[in-house]
């Protein structure tokens, strides 16, 4: 992975830049010996690292301020980091770069249940929320997978999903407010508890701007009161025809599930295996639907989702008909990726979206895909919204392999745009996708997007070599071509 | 044919391809020419009124291009008339569940009137909006022309995807100032197989704003919540009281589940009374469609503000001036008709609104009053700053409706 080329006078100046940031930072808030910095090498995608310049840890909004301010006066880059659980490396530090740690930024300011809101600042773990406001009776509805130690201000920065964005949606839709300081220091709001923006959907954009654009200080989300009711059906399938059209027919009768995931054969192997809740193992396709709300709702929607499913010939239909029995039916899919690292060495976890009627289609050929790299492959999908999470198996200690995984993961990616989908779900683009960015992308595609960015942060400092395959000087990508006197109507033009 | 364009006030030319539109704005660029991109035209009276060279006309760019209900994902052309989407999407029992608001009453326009990309250019929503978002929340991508003459897209086919920035949320309410959409690809969900309002009468504003607080945080999942103090009810089939309604969509059981629950819940408040479909349909388009003001010419407020502290913009704003408003959004929109002057009461407005967060557009009101007054809240100024840099990076001549959100910064200067 070829990242910017480290600025050599930047490289030289490390004393000085370190005793800048002291200077904002009091205390231990910069982080200069090797050792310690290698805590700070990679995020969850372990395959990139690099030790950074060195870390500083900010306490306040004022030093957040200041470190952005010198650092823009001073062209020098900074890398913005949550809890560093990234799964595409949006957080990889820089040689030549500041790694802006928001840990200590963590804690919940505000909780307004009148307003159905939480104020929090950005290094308040996802699960946090939901700890803070749940005696009374609310939650915060995004819920990635690493929710326990993945970050608000990480989540903000990727657009974080999980398994019931389908009804509840992304981080974006769930977020009203943050308090954003931008590459010359200056601290704007946007948002707040009030809904929608006066101007640009500003707001809007820093949601999955995967730290390229400012650093968020402050965010504003909005919690729901918890379903009064929830409950699972295990539906297991001898073909993932069968599996993908009872999902169709499910939505298809106005049924949106709360959760909706599918496995396939060798991720059911490995996660009953792992956790032994009594996954069927002669079934191809495995589906968990989760329904929430009034009780009465349950009960109503758990018979038409069986009808359904029993239509489609499900060979295993299941209800959950206690709170154990439903966490039973999860344990196994919430407990896939480590089942997987069960089976094998290591996996690499991929997370494209297609549209779900192409589905069959695509597992059939990423089973060709997987005889042609030689590794396997386990799927688990969130069945609802057509992201898929293929998990790779591979050995890293077998020379060639992690390279023959990643371009595996490549031409799985390539697949899901081919059909109509998209590189990334809610894992972001990262390091992991940047160069696969022009499959889905072309040149003028890219350089609107990268037109934003130099609104933001002309210089290029904030999070440089993540989400773009070439990095263009924004003085280049500002230039307009006007063809004086050589358009096609040099009147008014007719149509 | 051709024109000479120095013999225009405000030609219109309609584009039948993406590539028209294109050649429209390299013309544009060359010649120094404002446009204002047009689908229907059933908004154009929004915004600080502009005088365009050139109106372009989107509305030949229409037609569905791919709809699969089962993949909750429509695509159309941006000029696609709204009506039509609505009718296909009906007929698979399906919806956009922002419940876009039809300005056709309250501007005096013909009702059912608008296309996606007026959708989209203006964020449209309505009642759901506390529930489910705005068409921001259901914008998935899109392919555009911006002001640079380039053919562009951004966004995806999918209800899931955060590969690149998210510019269709920038897309959503720029009103046509950064591009001019061309395609758009929208999520849409279900249409509830029932629907009913719970009625709760000769509540006071504050009461109101407690009572929606405490339904919106039960587990009832409350689609629309809103309060129309006496002299609105009036309006409506419900009779000259105080009337807070809390709408209940869904499955038939579960309705019926939720009505009891909720009715329980709310006893403090007193008895509710229940509307049934057909009332609960043309109360929420009568809510959505600010139809309370549709029979005067008063300026028209649309306030955003956190939703407990309605009741205090509200009141804020009645001590200075003879107003009407009612809520929506629990509290958290405010519509308020003022009387005519000739800042259509801005001051006012703006102070009230500013103590408490949030923002106020004007979204009725003659255009000299429009082009004399903030028709949209006006920004710090750093995020003013970023918001011009913005335009100017999808627009950077300035073609695409200059001055329609705020005044142009050259405009700025010489009044100074």
């Amino acid at each position: 992975m070829k990242m910017p080329a480290p600025d050599q006078k930047t490289l030289s100046r490390r004393g000085e830049i370190a005793r800048a940031m002291a200077a904002i930072v009091p205390g231990e808030g910069v982080i200069t010996d090797t050792d310690s910095l290698r805590a700070y090498e990679s995020d969850g995608l372990t395959a990139y690292r690099q030790i950074p310049l060195l870390v500083v840890l900010p306490e306040t909004v004022q030093q957040v301020s200041k470190i952005l301010k010198w650092c823009g006066e001073n062209q020098v880059r900074v890398v913005p980091r949550g809890a560093g659980t990234s799964l595409s490396g949006g957080a990889l530090p820089l040689e030549d770069g500041i790694l802006l740690g928001m840990a200590r930024f963590n804690r919940v300011l505000e909780i307004d249940y009148h307003n159905r809101c939480c104020v929090v600042q950005p290094g308040v773990t996802n699960l946090a929320i939901t700890r803070a406001v749940e005696d009374a009776g609310f939650y915060y509805a995004p819920d990635p997978s690493s929710q326990i130690a993945c970050s608000i201000g990480g989540n903000v920065a990727e657009n974080s999903g999980g398994v019931h964005c389908l009804k509840y949606g992304l981080t974006t839709n769930n977020v009203l407010g943050v308090e954003l300081v931008l590459m010359t220091g200056e601290v704007v709001r946007l948002g707040g508890k009030h809904l929608d923006a006066a101007g640009y959907d500003l707001l809007g954009v820093i949601v999955g701007s995967e730290g390229l654009l400012g650093v968020v200080t402050e965010v504003t989300v909005r919690i729901l009161p918890k379903p009064s009711t929830s409950r699972a059906l295990l539906l297991g399938f001898a073909t993932v025809e069968a599996g993908g059209q009872c999902v169709a027919d499910i939505i298809g009768a106005g049924i949106i599930p709360a959760g909706m995931e599918m496995m396939d054969r060798p991720a059911i192997h490995a996660a009953e295996a792992f956790v032994q809740v009594g996954y069927p193992l002669d079934v191809e396709a495995l589906l968990i639907v989760e329904l929430d709300g009034p009780e009465a709702e349950c009960t109503h929607l758990l018979d038409e989702v069986m009808a359904i499913a029993q239509a489609n010939g499900a060979t295993t239909a299941r209800a959950s008909n206690s709170e154990a029995e439903r966490l039973a039916f999860w344990a196994g899919r919430k407990a896939a990726f480590p089942a997987v690292g069960r089976i094998s060495p290591d996996y690499y976890c991929m997370d494209g979206t297609i549209p779900r009627r192409r589905l069959p289609e695509v597992l059939t050929r990423m089973r060709a895909l997987s005889e042609q790299h030689g590794l396997g492959v386990a799927n688990v999908f969130h069945a609802g919204d057509g992201n898929l999470h293929p998990l790779i198996l591979y050995d890293a200690n077998q020379p060639g392999q992690l390279e023959r995984a990643e371009a595996f993961g490549a031409d799985i990616l390539r697949l899901c745009v081919e059909v109509g989908g998209v590189l990334t779900g809610e894992h972001g683009v990262g390091v992991e996708k940047r160069d696969l960015m022009p499959v889905m992308f072309d040149a003028v595609d890219l350089a609107h997007q990268q037109r934003l960015k130099c609104a933001f942060d002309p210089d290029l400092l904030l999070n440089p070599g993540k989400v773009f395959p070439t990095l263009h000087r924004c003085a280049e990508l500002g230039r307009v071509h006007v063809h004086h006197g050589q358009t096609a109507f040099p009147e008014l033009p007719r149509f | 044919m051709t024109v000479t364009p120095d013999t225009l006030k405000a030609d219109t030319l309609k584009a039948a391809s993406d590539a028209q539109v294109v050649e429209a704005i390299a013309w544009a660029g060359e010649k120094a020419r404002r446009i204002e991109v047009r689908g229907a035209g059933s908004k154009a009276a929004i915004g600080r009124p502009i005088e365009p060279d050139l109106i372009l006309d989107i509305s030949g760019l229409n037609g569905i291009l791919d709809y699969a209900p089962a993949e909750l994902v429509l695509t159309a052309r941006a000029g696609t008339p709204l009506a039509e989407v609505e009718a296909v999407l009906a007929d698979a029992g399906q919806m956009l569940a922002f419940e876009p608001i039809d300005y056709g009453p309250l501007l005096g326009g013909t009702p059912g009137v608008g296309t996606l990309g007026g959708l989209i250019a203006s964020n449209a929503s309505g009642p759901r909006r506390l529930k489910d978002g705005a068409a921001r929340d259901h914008f998935l991508g899109f392919q555009a022309v911006s002001g640079r003459g380039e053919a562009f897209k951004a966004g995806g086919k999918v209800v899931k995807n955060v590969t690149g920035y998210d510019l269709s949320k920038l897309m959503a309410g720029s009103w046509g100032t950064l591009a001019v959409l061309t395609e758009v690809t929208l999520k849409v969900l279900p249409r509830p197989q029932t629907s009913a309002t719970l009625m709760i009468r000769r509540l006071s504003d504050m009461q109101a704003v407690q009572a929606m607080s405490l339904a919106m945080g039960s587990p009832a999942d409350v689609s629309g919540a809103a309060h129309l103090p006496a002299g609105i009810a009036a309006r409506t089939a419900l009779g000259a009281d105080a009337a807070t309604a809390l709408r209940l969509e869904g499955f038939g059981p579960s309705v019926v589940a939720r009505i009891a629950a909720l009715t329980e819940k709310l006893a403090a408040f007193g008895t509710p009374t229940v509307l049934d479909e057909d009332e609960t349909a043309g109360l929420w388009a009568f809510i959505r469609d600010a139809r309370a003001f549709a029979g005067d010419e008063r300026p028209v407020w649309r306030i955003s503000a956190p939703p407990m502290l309605g009741p205090s913009v509200l009141a804020s704003v009645q001590a200075e001036l003879d107003t009407e408003g009612f809520y929506d959004w629990a509290g958290g929109l405010i519509w308020l008709a003022v009387p005519d002057s000739p800042d259509a009461g801005e001051a006012v407005v703006r102070r009230a609104n500013r103590a408490h967060g949030g923002h106020a557009s004007l979204i009725r009101a003659p255009a000299e009053v429009r082009s004399r007054v903030a028709v949209f809240e006006p920004e710090t100024p750093a995020l003013a700053a970023l918001s011009r840099r913005v335009k100017a990076s999808f627009d950077p001549l300035n073609l695409l409706g200059p001055g329609r959100m705020y005044a142009e910064v050259i405009g700025e200067a010489s009044g100074a």
